[in-house]
């Protein structure tokens, strides 16, 4: 009882960061049909930065944890925002009319470039950085325990926070609303005065931000990163929005939380070296019964 | 059109003949991570192997050639390992390699240097498969996962008298074979592990399995793999309460185990095995001196790395610079004066003594020998 509880708990936490950066390669997906496969390595360049933040923060006699943590995620997500316009202003926009095949082309140079622009300006080495809040919960539940660090507590919380603004962002603003519109027919809604250009850069920006949000949330957790780890937590969350339903916001989180927990589940329950075998063959079953995801729209043939 | 081919090949075998006669000295790869996830211990392989031919170089070099390294990086992967076994073979023309270092690299490299007749000498991996296939030319300064394996084993059973023991291996050939090393010689002392299983070399989130180690109630868990994996995996036992002792190999030597689980306090009581103190021979006392007087602490594989550059060269120097006369030299029991003690090999290319030993991490992130 005690063992699956905690196994839950570790496939939520694993499961919302998982959605976290899902969201960028759905909102992108959603807005201009590309799946960005640098995204994931934009996630990992924040990771760079978060050690960066904790670093300068400490370096000014900053100590205690409230003001850090606030400090790195305002940090983080700014820089790697940067990040995302700047990528999709050099890599995609030149890129806009040309076929699907060139801008996906440009993409995979892109996650190419972060790659070795990090390898080469930071070093190949593992980095880490020092657990900022240790400590945990622990519940006991008959014979055994349940034990959720502070840092997990936190992850949970924030992940959810920031999905929570997000969709009030998309679903209640006004800019929500031009991002809809774009995204539902990008001609009309330029031809209604909106900003189409400004809308898509919008979009990166927002995606990046959410791999920023959950680069810090993870760094401080596993405090190690190399300039790698982009890649197989990339592959992760693409395919969370995969399951989810590519193209839907709410699709990407549910994606990131199944995903998540079922490798937990299968990990812990049955064999850890099969979890990945297991995940994606769970994707193929639902794909194979709902080819445009959990939470996506069958994508109309227009005539 | 056909003039043009000519012209062209002409050319070609003009430029080619200019650079093998440039190459007058003995060119010796090696072969490592260089980059990635693994770099610090291509850095190790290097500074090791550089410090030897320097001052091999500088004591007149081998038979008055001079040696010159060259870089070969494998990245720790083995299609990579193939790709630059071949260049090193054949646009370096290397007659010797010192490397690689990941197991899972140096045994398909082994093929290549075998076909072309180079000595490969490698500091560090202790794959068992990698000298059993009975390549003539393959050499090791280090021990082998069994002997590895032995060690951990019987002081797992005798110190710790523990009888839950979980084992865990990254999947990787040297990962699993010193996991699997462990294991038989484990339940050949009548303990069967309460759980066997792998994890997925990159990843960083080992949650679930530290979950189910818990549910197996293991008091020891043996992890055959590498510090990148180790770091996370030991952080996450204790975040989640699992205080089982951590018992690991030669895969975690590096001050790099410390900053990837975050602080000192979670490698504390990290247990390993590995070979004793390689800076603690007194025939390496003057090479371990230059070393720390210009500021670089020979750690991890330095010294093995070292040992290896000078085995290549006492070997091509007692045949002419013939290398595959010099692996026969090698197998047949001489002995060898380096800075790691005398060595000798078996015909298979181990060494016939191995020197593995137990160490303990502590609460500074250092780690020592223990009862020595």
């Amino acid at each position: 009882m005690d063992i699956v509880l905690q196994q839950l708990v570790n496939g939520l936490t694993l499961g919302s960061v998982y959605g976290l950066i899902a969201i960028g390669y759905t909102m992108v997906y959603g807005i201009i049909g590309m799946i960005n496969f640098a995204h994931g390595d934009v996630y990992m360049v924040s990771s760079y930065i978060t050690a960066i933040a904790i670093a300068l923060l400490t370096f000014f006699g900053l100590e205690s944890f409230p003001v850090i943590i606030l400090g790195t995620l305002i940090f983080t997500i700014a820089v790697t925002s940067v990040y995302g316009w700047v990528i999709e202003r050099v890599a995609y926009r030149p890129l806009r009319n040309s076929s699907r095949l060139s801008i996906l082309i440009s993409a995979i140079g892109m996650s190419l470039i972060l790659q070795n622009y990090v390898q080469i300006a930071q070093g190949a080495r593992q980095q880490g950085v020092p657990s900022l809040l240790s400590g945990a919960v622990r519940f006991d539940i008959g014979d055994g325990f349940v034990q959720i660090t502070y840092m997990k507590l936190f992850i949970l919380f924030a992940a959810f926070l920031g999905m929570g603004v997000l969709t009030y962002i998309i679903q209640k603003t006004k800019l929500g609303r031009m991002c809809r519109a774009t995204q539902q027919d990008r001609k009309m809604a330029s031809i209604l005065g909106i900003d189409t250009d400004k809308i898509i850069s919008l979009v990166f920006v927002i995606g990046a931000a959410m791999a920023a949000l959950a680069g810090v949330l993870i760094t401080l957790d596993y405090g190690a990163f190399d300039f790698y780890v982009g890649f197989i937590i990339g592959i992760k969350a693409f395919t969370a929005a995969v399951l989810g339903g590519i193209g839907s916001l709410p699709g990407a989180m549910l994606g990131g939380i199944i995903l998540g927990l079922s490798e937990a589940l299968f990990a812990g329950l049955i064999s850890s070296d099969y979890k990945d075998v297991f995940s994606f063959s769970l994707l193929v079953v639902i794909l194979i019964f709902r080819p445009s995801g959990l939470l996506g729209k069958p994508e109309v043939e227009k005539v | 059109m056909s003039k043009a081919v000519v012209k062209k090949t002409l050319v070609s075998l003009a430029v080619a003949g200019a650079i093998t006669a440039a190459q007058a000295d003995i060119v010796v790869g090696v072969a490592g991570p260089h980059t990635g996830a693994y770099a610090a211990f291509g850095e190790q392989l290097w500074r090791g192997a550089a410090k030897a031919a320097e001052d091999i170089n500088a004591q007149g070099g081998i038979n008055g050639e001079m040696i010159k390294l060259v870089k070969a990086d494998d990245a720790c992967e083995p299609k990579q390992a193939v790709s630059i076994a071949n260049r090193l073979v054949d646009s370096d023309e290397a007659v010797a390699v010192v490397g690689h270092f990941c197991s899972s690299s140096s045994i398909p490299a082994s093929v290549i240097y075998d076909e072309a007749g180079v000595l490969m000498v490698t500091p560090a991996s202790t794959n068992p498969a990698l000298t059993d296939r009975g390549l003539p030319g393959v050499f090791r300064v280090c021990g082998r996962d069994d002997q590895q394996g032995d060690v951990a084993a019987s002081y797992i059973v005798g110190e710790l008298g523990a009888k839950r023991v979980a084992v865990i291996h990254d999947k990787d050939t040297y990962g699993k074979g010193l996991a699997d090393a462990m294991k038989s010689t484990l339940n050949s002392y009548g303990v069967k592990e309460v759980l066997y299983e792998g994890l997925t070399r990159g990843e960083k989130d080992f949650n679930a399995l530290v979950t189910k180690i818990r549910s197996v109630d293991a008091d020891v868990v043996y992890f055959g793999g590498l510090h990148s994996e180790a770091g996370p995996l030991v952080r996450q036992m204790r975040e989640q309460g699992l205080t089982a002792k951590f018992i690991s190999g030669d895969g975690i030597v590096s001050e790099e185990f410390v900053s990837v689980a975050g602080s000192p306090e979670y490698v504390d009581g990290v247990l390993m095995t590995f070979g004793a103190d390689p800076t603690s021979y007194p025939a390496g006392k003057a090479v371990v001196k230059s070393f720390r007087d210009t500021g670089v602490e020979p750690e991890g594989y330095v010294m093995y790395s070292y040992t290896a550059m000078q085995v290549v060269a006492k070997a091509l120097a007692a045949n002419d610079l013939d290398p595959v006369a010099a692996s026969d030299w090698l197998h047949s029991g001489v002995k060898v004066d380096t800075a790691m003690g005398t060595k000798s090999f078996d015909d298979k290319g181990d060494l016939l003594v191995s020197d593995y030993v137990m160490y303990e991490w502590d609460a500074k992130g250092k780690y020592n020998m223990l009862n020595k």
